[in-house]
């Protein structure tokens, strides 16, 4: 029995088939990368498993129990967490409180208690706060945690998003697309993070597009096109499979052979 | 706006040293009575202060729910034989219970709703108000019996201002502690993503359901407040202008910041006092100074100020 388990996935969006008979497991410490090209059925994918979209078929299971179609503060509940692919932050927030929103779960939100301000909230709020700077710090943030969200650059925010995920203390993190925009330092800073997340046990589930950080840092890579399974394997085993090589170049550069 | 206790105790402490302050400048019972009705015109603005600022949820029909706790805090003397304090308790659950049978089915959509239904909720308010005679008095209104606590009877503007107050400084300390725990920063968190906020654990439609609740109550508290008050009470409580007008007091004083919608309160219901001189162009020249509030200070007046002055500092 893997952690997350994904099986045969399929959802049509007005008659066209997004995604067709699509799974996947990932087990504790492991890091798979979901690629394919644009339009593929990845970031789909990602939304169905995590509570936004709902299947036509196929199941989602996480440790073991189905829980297909449950909404996504659910399954945050339940342990699954995740960052998106255009920026989902609380802007008029500051990074700090960003992260703090991320412990929701973790706090015993009693209507009465926090209207009268009682000392429970009180220490609960520290404790918060605390445990919010610390993930600024996992995650080098440590010296904007006061700054607004609003004004932070691009590459920051995007690690503001997972510490604030990984705030809710996940089993599975689920990150579409953690690098793009980045440059080539802020990447390998993402790349080292997901890393050191894995290793801490949480599986990690990835879509990508910058090949190179696919390559370094994923245990298993699953390739999808036009909503179906490509292939699926180790990266070494997947870069070298025709139909892979095919998806990505080949036809491209048949076509610019003909058209030449 | 985040909180903190040094914030708390700037809003507080701002608010009691002007209320302290008020009687010393202005003792004649005319300023006590016009101070009286800002206090209880900020608490509505407070409660829809939250709603709107926080969770950034409108409602257009606000001063349904502050109809329904000045006619519950009228009517129950009169026909259920209660005490008018009792009956001002039971239009707050009265309020809070409607706001919530109307919030839940309607919150758990996105987008406008929410200001659409309310808007319908209001007018319904005003018409049953209206045209229910026989329970309500209709348009001419209706008479509030005078409160009386353990045989000391309440009466008077300085003892008014007293009352609504201290309310008012309750109601604040509330809504402070609010902002500055776990279910005021959800809020915050789904008026800039309600997606990001569900999927870091927070049930969306059940905490805008909360504040709208909130929201309600505050406002019922200040209807009762008002009918306790002014002693007579007219369906023009609850009528559509009176909720423009909190919805107003909320957004010229800067939606999400507590002294912000004091602020709003005040001006506008001292405005129009002020404005009498100018006779029939009263109207008019309110909505002038409101378009050009919302020109100059278009964050509000509070916030607005405060950038003002850190942005000084910082130069």
């Amino acid at each position: 029995m893997s952690l997350l388990e994904a099986r045969s996935i399929s959802i049509a969006f007005g008659g066209i088939r997004a995604l067709d008979s699509v799974g996947f497991a990932v087990d504790p410490g492991e890091v798979l990368a979901i690629i394919g090209p644009n339009g593929a059925g990845k970031t789909t994918l990602f939304n169905i498993v995590t509570g936004l979209y709902r299947a036509q078929a196929g199941e989602v299971r996480l440790e073991g129990r189905e829980v297909t179609g449950l909404p996504p503060h659910a399954l945050a509940a339940r342990g699954l967490a995740r960052t998106f692919q255009n920026l989902q932050i609380f802007f008029r927030m500051s990074a700090l409180e960003n992260v703090m929103v991320g412990r929701h779960l973790k706090e015993r939100r009693r209507l009465w208690a926090e209207l009268l301000g009682l000392p429970s909230v009180l220490r609960e709020n520290r404790e918060s706060r605390e445990r919010a700077r610390e993930l600024l710090a996992f995650v080098g943030l440590a010296e904007r945690a006061g700054e607004a969200a609003a004004a932070l650059p691009y590459g920051a925010l995007k690690r503001l998003e997972i510490a604030r995920a990984l705030a809710c203390e996940p089993k599975v993190l689920m990150l579409d697309e953690p690098a793009a925009g980045c440059n080539p330092v802020e990447t390998e800073e993402i790349d080292r993070l997901i890393l050191a997340i894995a290793r801490k046990g949480v599986a990690v589930v990835l879509v990508e597009h910058d090949m190179k950080l696919v390559m370094r840092i994923s245990d298993r890579v699953l390739v999808l096109e036009q909503g179906r399974v490509l292939a699926e394997g180790t990266p070494r085993e997947v870069r070298s499979d025709p139909r892979v090589i095919e998806a990505y170049l080949g036809r491209h550069g048949l076509e610019t052979a003909h058209a030449a | 706006m985040a909180s903190g206790t040094r914030t708390k105790l700037l809003v507080l402490g701002s608010l009691l040293l002007v209320s302290l302050l008020v009687p010393l400048l202005f003792p004649s019972p005319f300023h006590l009575r016009v101070a009286a009705l800002v206090w209880i015109n900020a608490v509505a603005a407070l409660g829809l202060a939250l709603l709107m600022g926080l969770a950034g949820q409108v409602s257009l029909g606000h001063a349904g729910f502050l109809g329904i706790g000045a006619y519950a805090t009228a009517l129950g003397p009169k026909h259920l034989g209660l005490d008018p304090l009792a009956s001002m308790g039971l239009g707050l659950v009265a309020a809070g219970l409607l706001a919530f049978l109307v919030g839940r089915p309607i919150l758990r959509l996105k987008g406008h709703y929410l200001a659409v239904a309310t808007l319908g909720l209001g007018i319904l308010v005003h018409l049953v108000l209206v045209s229910e005679v026989p329970i309500t008095g209709g348009p001419d209104g209706i008479q509030v019996p005078r409160l009386e606590l353990l045989g000391w009877r309440v009466a008077g503007p300085a003892t008014w201002y007293g009352i609504t107050g201290i309310v008012l400084l309750l109601a604040a300390w509330l809504a402070l502690n609010l902002e500055d725990s776990s279910t005021g920063r959800a809020l915050r968190a789904l008026h800039d993503s309600e997606v990001a906020a569900s999927v870091v654990g927070v049930d969306v439609a059940r905490h805008k359901l909360v504040v709208f609740v909130i929201a309600a109550v505050y406002a019922a508290l200040a209807g009762g407040l008002f009918a306790l008050f002014n002693r007579f009470v007219t369906p023009d409580v609850a009528g559509f202008l009176r909720s423009i007008e909190l919805v107003t007091m909320v957004v010229i004083g800067g939606m999400g910041s507590i002294l912000g919608a004091v602020v709003g309160a005040a001006l506008l219901t001292v405005l129009p006092q002020a404005l009498t001189l100018f006779h029939e162009y009263e109207h008019a020249v309110l909505g002038l100074l409101i378009i050009l509030f919302m020109v100059f200070l278009r964050q509000g007046i509070v916030p607005g100020i405060a950038g003002l002055l850190t942005r000084r500092r910082a130069a």
